[in-house]
């Protein structure tokens, strides 16, 4: 008993007080700030190596839903796109999530397009099946780690569940593989209405560094509504978190 | 077999070899020098792998030696309408996964092979017959019996596999495990998204929770095949990287382990340190399980004394914290119950299987390419791998605390050689050319265990084909072992307690 004590008493209170406001370390790479003054030269150098297609060749926006956020593009020309730490990503429109030189707000959700059941049902509890279709395992390790004693995303009522019979929606990670397809269809099926369905992290958005593999199949995107996109590689608890909270309308 | 050599021998993280300078042996004689040398239980497998077109394949076979440090090479080929090939699984047992692989990529059927199946069903498989849906399950008659299928989507947030379990009442007779479902296509894009930086990020995206690891293991390999020299300090950064990866991992699934026999304690103490490791390692590069920190040549994340002073802050007390959780945990009557003597693997059934890493250290086998094939730089530092006999779930957890411990010393330790050792600022290389019609391997020992990347390259210094091995290869078969004749109850700790990569596998 003496010896539990001491552990707990040296393991304190290690809960985040604050979801919305938490800081993370400043090279945590978040949402990218591109410089109005970047000039064509330098859009066709980062579009050169970007290695998943996420610059716009002729205006030098990034798309976040392909960026695997490695930066380097930013170490070409520091001067011109910085990686900020605002890992506040979660948009509900894809073409929100497209960073345009000189934009410097924060990406918010559009609330006129969030569905109006979402907010009636779900804001006092929220259960949701995760569905890992050709995941890496790190971005379904963040959406675990949601639920655990640091962010204790359970406050809120939202957590993951085992059955997508008592689940309110479900979570994708990864590119969607041809072999998950099927699995992945007949989850969604056992979830009961209404119901909504996240993109969590890059692969699940765009399909990544695997975009264009034969072995994927990503129909099931394109013949669905997506109520949430959540950028990242992988998508960090915070940015989910705060994501969910503002499709909810939690403040 | 007579006594020339019939192979070349190559080192982990060195020059490439050419690719003429590889035996091509007759089968035959090929059959009787695997099975003569996989006798010796310093050798094991660690690939066997086809390569080329039809009519023109030939098939490349790596055996590790620790006793010599080496990689032996040689081959065998395939040509003309001949798809039947005595199978080596009856006398090499650590072969059957190899020979299934060869079985999936190329229709070769090996007679006399026990259980001879697709490891997945890719996109590209030659029989389009063969699919996730119809996999043929092993399968026992019988009143008595009955089949338990688990997933492919499991309860818990984790990646998709299917178990199937054949059943006496509460008692694994059987388990079976279906993989493929998170198959991706990655060999492949190797060739096709044919960038530096494209190859760097498909590296990072294999296993997740491997990054570095698998990252490393491609790295080293294009640095090996491109000739490209980098510094001791970045050598050692890049050991204190895969440390952080280990040490994050073996106390996460200490939590995971806690979690399942419902010691709370234990999750949320462990949890809570995970946090602070992996914290850290975003510190240092701004991404939690370190993505970015590893590129050919250099890095855009070189540590620096402000990192390099917060890694020590932290391991030293989280090692000293997680010790005293880790001794709590296992001297607790309830847990103990669930862990000792739960899940055994032999010493015995770890050498048939190949088993390589902790799965291997865990049951009393040697193996730890740190030690056996040091690479980067643990060629100038001793490490003395723990290992622990007994081979069950209790094993692998204490032997996840033991080696928690070891990295804090070795990361430790490398920080203070890090503080001397002469730095440059070296810049990633995405501009190398590759040395032309050769062959290279490359090995690193991940927290799971030993990672392989292999590559080809034609007279262009183009690379032809790209073959990647994730630990988890060799030692899901352990885990099915594991659970045999155990309470169906116990398969979450047995599965935990090795906690194997689905997408590493399925690749």
């Amino acid at each position: 008993m003496i010896r539990e004590a001491k552990v707990l008493a040296e393991h304190g209170r290690q809960y985040i007080k604050d979801l919305r406001t938490q800081s993370v370390s400043e090279l945590f790479r978040g949402k990218p700030v591109i410089s109005p003054g970047i000039t064509p030269d330098e859009i066709n150098s980062v579009c050169a190596i970007c290695p998943v297609n996420a610059i716009d060749r002729t205006s030098g926006s990034i798309d976040l839903c392909k960026c695997v956020f490695c930066k380097e593009c930013s170490f070409l020309f520091p001067g011109k796109i910085r990686f900020t730490n605002d890992y506040r990503i979660a948009g509900n429109r894809r073409e929100d999530l497209i960073v345009k030189p000189g934009d410097r707000d924060r990406i918010s959700l559009d609330e006129k397009s969030i569905r109006k059941e979402i907010r009636k049902t779900f804001k006092s509890a929220l259960k949701l099946r995760q569905v890992s279709a050709g995941g890496d395992n790190s971005c379904e390790m963040e959406l675990a780690a949601t639920g655990n004693v640091n962010f204790d995303f359970g406050r809120y009522g939202i957590e993951f569940v085992a059955s997508p019979r008592h689940a309110d929606g479900i979570v994708i990670t990864g590119p969607i593989t041809e072999n998950m397809s099927e699995a992945l269809k007949i989850t969604w099926e056992a979830v009961p209405e209404p119901r909504l369905i996240i993109l969590a992290g890059t692969d699940a958005l765009s399909g990544g560094i695997f975009e264009g593999s034969p072995a994927l199949n990503r129909k099931f995107i394109e013949e669905h509504h997506i109520d949430l996109y959540l950028p990242g590689n992988p998508v960090h608890p915070l940015t989910y978190i705060n994501g969910v909270l503002d499709l909810l309308g939690i403040v | 077999m007579s006594d020339t050599k019939k192979y070349t021998e190559t080192r982990n993280n060195s020059s490439p070899l050419s690719i003429a300078s590889i035996p091509v042996l007759d089968y035959g004689v090929f059959y009787d020098q695997v099975s003569e040398m996989l006798r010796d239980e310093q050798k094991h497998c660690v690939a066997y792998y086809g390569a080329g077109s039809p009519g023109n394949r030939r098939f490349y076979c790596c055996i590790a030696d620790d006793g010599k440090a080496t990689i032996d090479v040689f081959s065998h080929e395939m040509s003309g309408q001949n798809m039947v090939l005595k199978s080596l699984t009856p006398v090499c047992t650590q072969l059957y996964i190899f020979e299934r692989e060869i079985h999936e990529n190329f229709g070769v059927e090996f007679s006399g092979h026990p259980w001879l199946k697709p490891v997945r069903y890719p996109y590209d498989n030659p029989d389009r017959s063969e699919i996730m849906a119809n996999y043929p399950f092993y399968s026992i008659g019988g009143d008595e019996l009955h089949e338990v299928g688990v997933g492919p989507v499991h309860a818990g947030v984790i990646e998709p596999g299917h178990f199937r379990f054949i059943c006496n009442g509460e008692k694994v007779l059987h388990l079976e495990i279906q993989l493929g479902y998170q198959h991706r296509g990655i060999e492949n894009l190797f060739l096709e998204k044919s960038s530096p930086l494209q190859r760097c990020v498909l590296a990072e995206s294999i296993a997740g929770d491997t990054s570095v690891g698998h990252e490393l293991a491609h790295v080293q390999l294009i640095e090996s095949l491109a000739g490209i020299e980098i510094s001791d300090a970045l050598r050692i950064e890049r050991c204190i990287a895969l440390e952080l990866e280990r040490l994050a991992v073996h106390i996460g699934d200490t939590a995971a382990l806690c979690g399942d026999v419902a010691y709370q304690l234990g999750q949320a103490v462990c949890e809570a340190l995970r946090t602070s490791v992996i914290n850290t390692t975003q510190y240092w590069c701004g991404n939690r399980f370190g993505k970015g920190i590893v590129r050919p040549g250099g890095s855009n994340y070189h540590l620096n004394d402000a990192a390099a002073d917060e890694i020590l802050k932290v391991i030293s007390v989280t090692g000293k914290r997680f010790n005293e959780v880790a001794e709590l945990i296992y001297s607790r009557p309830s847990v103990l119950a669930r862990f000792d003597d739960i899940g055994q693997v032999t010493r015995r059934q770890g050498l048939n299987i190949g088993a390589v890493g902790m799965a291997a250290r865990s049951c009393g086998i040697l193996r730890d390419l740190r030690k056996t094939h040091p690479f980067q730089y643990y060629r100038d530092y001793q490490v003395h791998p723990a290992i622990i006999g007994s081979g069950d779930v209790l094993a692998r957890g204490k032997l996840r605390h033991l080696e928690a411990l070891d990295s804090v010393r070795i990361i430790t330790d490398l920080i203070e050689k890090w503080k001397t050792a002469l730095k440059n600022i070296e810049r990633p290389n995405y501009d190398y050319r590759l040395k032309p019609s050769s062959f290279c391997i490359s090995l690193v020992e991940g927290w799971r265990g030993e990672i392989c990347h292999a590559a080809l390259t034609d007279v262009n210094g183009k690379i032809v084909h790209y073959k990647v091995k994730d630990p988890s290869f060799h030692n899901w078969m352990a885990l099915a072992l594991a659970v045999r004749n155990q309470e169906i109850s116990d398969f979450p700790v047995c599965n935990k307690s090795f906690n194997l990569s689905y997408c590493g596998n399925d690749l």
